[in-house]
């Protein structure tokens, strides 16, 4: 495990693998939007609008595993100071900032025609705005100093600090009386939606996790090139 | 030597974190209980009766708040010319009546979850200002759903799923 944590040979094997997981997103996404749009049926009660789910629930999925994987990289920046672990933390967070944005619009979408309203404040909703907040937060935070080494820590802090938030999201709808429905997917007795539109909606996240993926090591390779310049820029300015 | 204590200092660093956590966890955990009325969106119908919400608060005539429950079946009416709307919103324990004027949103029908704003009169009738619907978590083809009514094994969904969902706080 140690082996991958040093960046450079990180990079090689992900180099390696950004053939593959390009072909599978887009592969997934062309899969999951046929079976969203065309193949899977209408709901009873929603009719078309129904469709909204499989861009909403990836979207709200990658929101949450992101930040998930922005506390975890930022606990081991604070812990072993691993550098990796830094630049993962950096290459993620406008990612799944992206993505709690387009959950937000896409629920504001589908709010507005189903329950009568664009936007109300209960605690699903609530606690997903404030999700949006932690990662503007931590951008900020991590670019507010001149020398980016700087911004790690502070902003890691912040990181782990969010954490809070997302037990939060998870169980609002279960802990109050909220307008956003209960869990459809991960709840005790199984997934409340029969399989010709379960199969579609995992599908899309699949495919978004790919995408997070791809996006990721592009990110990593600029992340890179970022640093290497900046010792460039270093080592040439003391000559 | 080095390297040990090198090994001490994360080990030191990474209890602070985790203790760190834990209280702050404790502490907006602590927090979130206390306020557990006010996070909760809106009040339900055997609460409103009582004249007591989860808050602590009591219930005075005038006071705005919000009711949320199922419309009962067969107590929809509307007045000649379909501008006022008459229905009781249960929790299958009590029933509220509920007058509103204006235009319900598509996915208002009887048994169906809904979330209202307004103010209890003086007789007992809740005068929402605004009518929102609240959909379920379950999801199914329309097709699935005319061929279960067609074979008569068609239950309605809300009445099992949201009558817990508006009682149990």
């Amino acid at each position: 495990m140690h082996r991958f944590a040093n960046p450079t040979r990180f990079m090689k094997v992900a180099d390696r693998l950004f053939p593959f997981v390009s072909a599978g997103f887009l592969a997934l996404l062309a899969w999951g939007l046929y079976g969203a749009l065309l193949a899977s049926p209408e709901d009873y009660q929603q009719g078309s609008t129904v469709r909204i789910m499989y861009i909403h629930v990836p979207s709200a999925y990658l929101a949450v595993m992101i930040y998930g994987v922005l506390a975890a990289c930022s606990a081991s920046v604070l812990i072993w100071k691993h550098p990796l672990a830094d630049l993962i933390a950096r290459a993620s967070a406008p990612v799944g900032l992206v993505f709690t944005v387009l959950c937000l619009a896409t629920g504001s979408l589908w709010g507005k025609p189903m329950w009568g309203t664009w936007w109300d404040w209960d605690a699903r909703m609530t606690s997903v705005l404030i999700l949006f907040f932690l990662y503007l937060g931590y951008i900020a935070l991590l670019n507010a100093f001149d020398d980016p080494a700087r911004g790690s820590k502070p902003a890691a802090i912040l990181a782990l600090v969010g954490v809070v938030n997302l037990p939060v999201i998870k169980f609002s709808v279960d802990w109050w009386n909220t307008l956003h429905q209960p869990a459809s997917l991960l709840r005790f007795d199984g997934p409340a939606m029969p399989a010709s539109m379960l199969q579609p909606l995992l599908v899309m996240m699949a495919a978004f996790t790919f995408f997070y993926l791809m996006v990721l090591v592009i990110r990593l390779r600029a992340e890179f090139a970022a640093a290497r310049i900046r010792t460039l820029r270093i080592t040439g300015a003391s000559e | 030597m080095a390297k040990s204590r090198a090994r001490a200092r994360k080990q030191v660093r990474m209890n602070i974190v985790i203790a760190g956590m834990v209280m702050l966890g404790l502490a907006v955990g602590l927090g979130l209980y206390a306020f557990r009325g006010n996070v909760s969106f809106f009040a339900s119908p055997s609460e409103i009766v009582a004249g007591q919400l989860v808050s602590g608060e009591t219930l005075e005539s005038g006071t705005r708040l919000r009711l949320g429950g199922l419309v009962e079946e067969d107590s929809w009416q509307q007045s000649d010319d379909g501008v006022v709307h008459f229905f009781r919103v249960t929790d299958e324990v009590q029933a509220v009546k509920v007058e509103y004027s204006g235009i319900l949103p598509d996915l208002f029908r009887e048994g169906q979850g809904v979330v209202l704003t307004g103010q209890m009169n003086d007789k007992g009738v809740f005068m929402a200002s605004e009518v929102l619907a609240k959909h379920d978590e379950n999801y199914m083809p329309k097709e699935a759903v005319d061929a279960m009514k067609r074979a008569g094994t068609w239950k309605h969904a809300e009445e099992a799923e949201d009558a817990g969902d508006g009682s149990g706080q």
